[in-house]
């Protein structure tokens, strides 16, 4: 029972991680119309500033506080040079542009930072256990994620649902055109939105570096999870995003924790130990192929 | 007229051409990862093998040798190109490096079959090389994988170690180590991951299943950047002090200094160690130690042994290594002075050699390394030499 809730606590932990990487990414698609393959870059990005910016202060908690402001400003930066002469054209250019910021934010970083990795210590304060239940430990690090990750999501949830801006974001994502006719200055908020993508990528890739490391190309790999989120989701939707990001968390950790002992209740041990993390890393895209089968557009998309 | 100026040609030829001729250099390619998380084990080698190449003084049998270093990216098609480029285009002698097992794999026919190269493993040492592919071309001056695992089931084995839980990374060699350590240790597997190799850095779920098992020890297999991550998430996890950690690759001078002391006390297996008391290894961790401020690893101790492999080669026949098969047969003598006191030949070409435990420590300087505690193989033969068909 302990080990239940211990593994359904790491699922929330990576689930929390992809979902600020989604909801970025759902943001800029579903109101934008644009697709960010380099949305991953940006949370490279973050990554290799925070490190940078904790190198300086001497400071986690001071790094990463000051890595957001950064990564909002790289964002918008990327944003007028690049991505505001996206908008009005077809998905297939936005793929090869973006895919053309791949490689330059990975060259970018080699030549700023080397090509060797980086690591960034667990700051020392959260450097160990916290007690969930009496006798359960969890590693205070992955609980401070959950709860980061936890306190943005409802900001994020507050922000769409209860703020001028977040009137905007629902209006844009579901009539673009019209919200521009009705006088809204669209462009700000197109930049306002693409900032704000930015932060929480990088405030994703800040996280989980303690856990993965600092490399070139970390986001490529992630990149594709957090868009089967946002297509399991809905593209466009928030708590779409949240949702299918909380299923993907679990079923990963599902994947990896049962599969084995599921496997051998009818397969020989040896063939289970090695069938199940070739299951367990599919698992994600048939539940994704499920989805869409049932639902097109996504749990929470816009019927067309 | 015409036969004299022909002759004065020949002559002048003769003069000027056969010195350049004789002093054409020996090249080798150094295939390792010089970029990305795992770079610090390519620098180590690359450290390695310039200190070999100052000790040789730039020359092996009479002449000049260069060495011609590729990034294979940790990434096995990037490691197969490369490798073809240094066979092809750079037409080297000798291709030696290889950390990874897949990138081996991967690489292995382009040089030693399409390419009638010489390959020296210096590190990784997949089953498959041990047995069937065995190649007249292919030399390791490493370990076949199970070995390094076996002498430390062996030694858990012997210490009355009843249960233990098994993780390494989904490829080539993770599956040979679990492997290996499965043929010495006789006691209860708690359970064993196979994690996404080299995606997965996050352990959780793993972890919290090794909580779950309550086994007397874990063994693990993570080499460099991988096991910087699997300590810290082991020591956050809360299992330090309730599940011992037994490890082999994965404490090492490339890592320790990120682990520092969180890695104190966990004892490892490995063929090579930087206390092993010969005169050629204490030179060669001294000087590496003044020179570059940190102790030298297994790997690059490896990379060191493969070019005085060669240079022994070379030496015997005076430099002359057009003749191939006289090459194989110098280099199959091992007739040099191996940084871990000397080893000899199997049939496959592996090394006979002993393994050592060793525990991470901190020196008197207060750095972080491993001292030997015990002999734990003697003499070991891998467990494929069989299968080989050569003899």
């Amino acid at each position: 029972m302990e080990y239940l809730l211990l593994q359904m606590l790491n699922g929330v932990q990576l689930g929390l991680l992809m979902f600020l990487l989604a909801a970025g990414l759902t943001l800029t698609f579903g109101i934008m119309d644009l697709v960010n393959l380099a949305h991953g870059s940006l949370y490279m990005m973050g990554a290799y500033i925070a490190w940078m910016l904790i190198g300086w202060t001497d400071s986690f908690v001071l790094g990463a506080l000051l890595a957001l402001p950064a990564t909002f400003l790289l964002g918008i930066v990327v944003e007028a040079i690049v991505m505001r002469r996206l908008y009005a054209r077809d998905h297939l250019d936005q793929v090869l542009a973006t895919f053309g910021l791949i490689l330059f934010f990975n060259e970018l970083v080699r030549v700023i930072w080397g090509p060797a990795g980086k690591s960034i210590a667990v700051p020392a304060f959260l450097n160990r256990t916290v007690e969930i239940l009496p006798g359960v430990p969890y590693p205070a690090y992955r609980f401070a994620i959950i709860v980061v990750g936890a306190l943005v999501a409802i900001l994020l949830a507050w922000l769409v649902a209860r703020t001028r801006i977040g009137m905007l974001i629902r209006a844009g994502a579901s009539n673009r055109r019209m919200i521009g006719a009705l006088g809204v200055n669209i462009e700000l908020l197109f930049t306002l939105v693409f900032g704000l993508g930015a932060v929480f990528a990088g405030l994703a890739g800040l996280m989980a570096a303690p856990i993965t490391s600092v490399k070139i190309g970390m986001g490529d790999d992630i990149l594709i999870l957090a868009f089967v989120i946002i297509v399991i989701g809905g593209i466009g939707s928030i708590k779409g995003a949240f949702v299918a990001a909380m299923v993907v968390g679990q079923i990963d950790i599902v994947g990896r924790a049962f599969m084995p002992d599921l496997l051998k209740t009818f397969l020989s041990a040896s063939a289970a130990s090695s069938a199940a993390p070739a299951i367990s890393q599919v698992l994600i895209y048939i539940v994704m192929a499920g989805v869409l089968v049932w639902r097109p557009t996504g749990l929470f998309g816009q019927r067309t | 007229m015409k036969s004299k100026l022909f002759g004065t040609a020949t002559i002048a030829a003769l003069a000027f051409g056969l010195p350049a001729m004789a002093q054409a250099p020996i090249k080798i390619g150094f295939v390792s990862t010089f970029s990305g998380p795992q770079a610090a084990i390519g620098e180590d080698m690359r450290r390695s093998v310039e200190l070999a190449k100052e000790h040789l003084g730039g020359k092996m049998g009479g002449k000049p040798f260069e060495i011609i270093y590729e990034d294979d990216q940790f990434k096995p098609d990037v490691g197969k190109q490369k490798s073809e480029k240094l066979v092809q285009q750079d037409k080297v002698n000798f291709v030696t490096g290889y950390i990874w097992s897949n990138v081996l794999l991967a690489s292995l026919k382009t040089v030693t079959d399409e390419g009638d190269t010489i390959l020296i493993s210096s590190n990784a040492g997949p089953s498959q090389i041990a047995g069937e592919l065995c190649n007249k071309n292919f030399f390791s001056t490493s370990w076949n994988n199970d070995q390094t695992p076996m002498a430390m089931g062996q030694y858990l084995q012997e210490k009355g170690v009843k249960s233990l839980y098994l993780m390494a990374g989904n490829y080539a060699a993770g599956k040979d180590m679990l492997a290996g350590v499965k043929r010495t240790f006789k006691g209860e597997i708690k359970g064993e991951d196979l994690t996404k190799w080299p995606d997965q850095l996050d352990f959780s779920a793993e972890l919290a299943k090794v909580g779950a098992a309550k086994p007397d020890g874990i063994f693990i297999f993570y080499p460099g950047a991988h096991g910087v991550q699997f300590l810290q998430q082991y020591v956050q996890a809360g299992l330090k002090g309730k599940v011992p950690l037994y490890q082999v690759f994965s404490i090492d001078a490339i890592t320790l200094p990120q682990q520092k002391e969180l890695a104190l006390g966990t004892l490892g297996a490995q063929e090579w160690v930087n206390d092993l008391p010969n005169e050629q290894n204490k030179k060669y961790v001294a000087d590496f130690k003044k020179k570059h401020g940190v102790y030298p690893s297994y790997y690059g101790a490896q990379s060191y042994d493969s070019i005085m492999l060669i240079a022994s080669a070379a030496e015997a026949l005076k430099g002359d290594l057009s003749n191939k098969d006289k090459v194989r047969a110098e280099m199959k003598k091992a007739n040099f002075k191996s940084l871990r006191g000397g080893f000899t030949y199997n049939t496959n070409q592996f090394p006979i050699q002993n393994f050592y435990i060793q525990e991470a420590v901190k020196d008197p300087e207060g750095m972080m390394t491993v001292k030997t505690i015990a002999t734990a193989v003697k003499d070991g033969k891998d467990p494929y030499y069989e299968k080989c068909p050569m003899k």
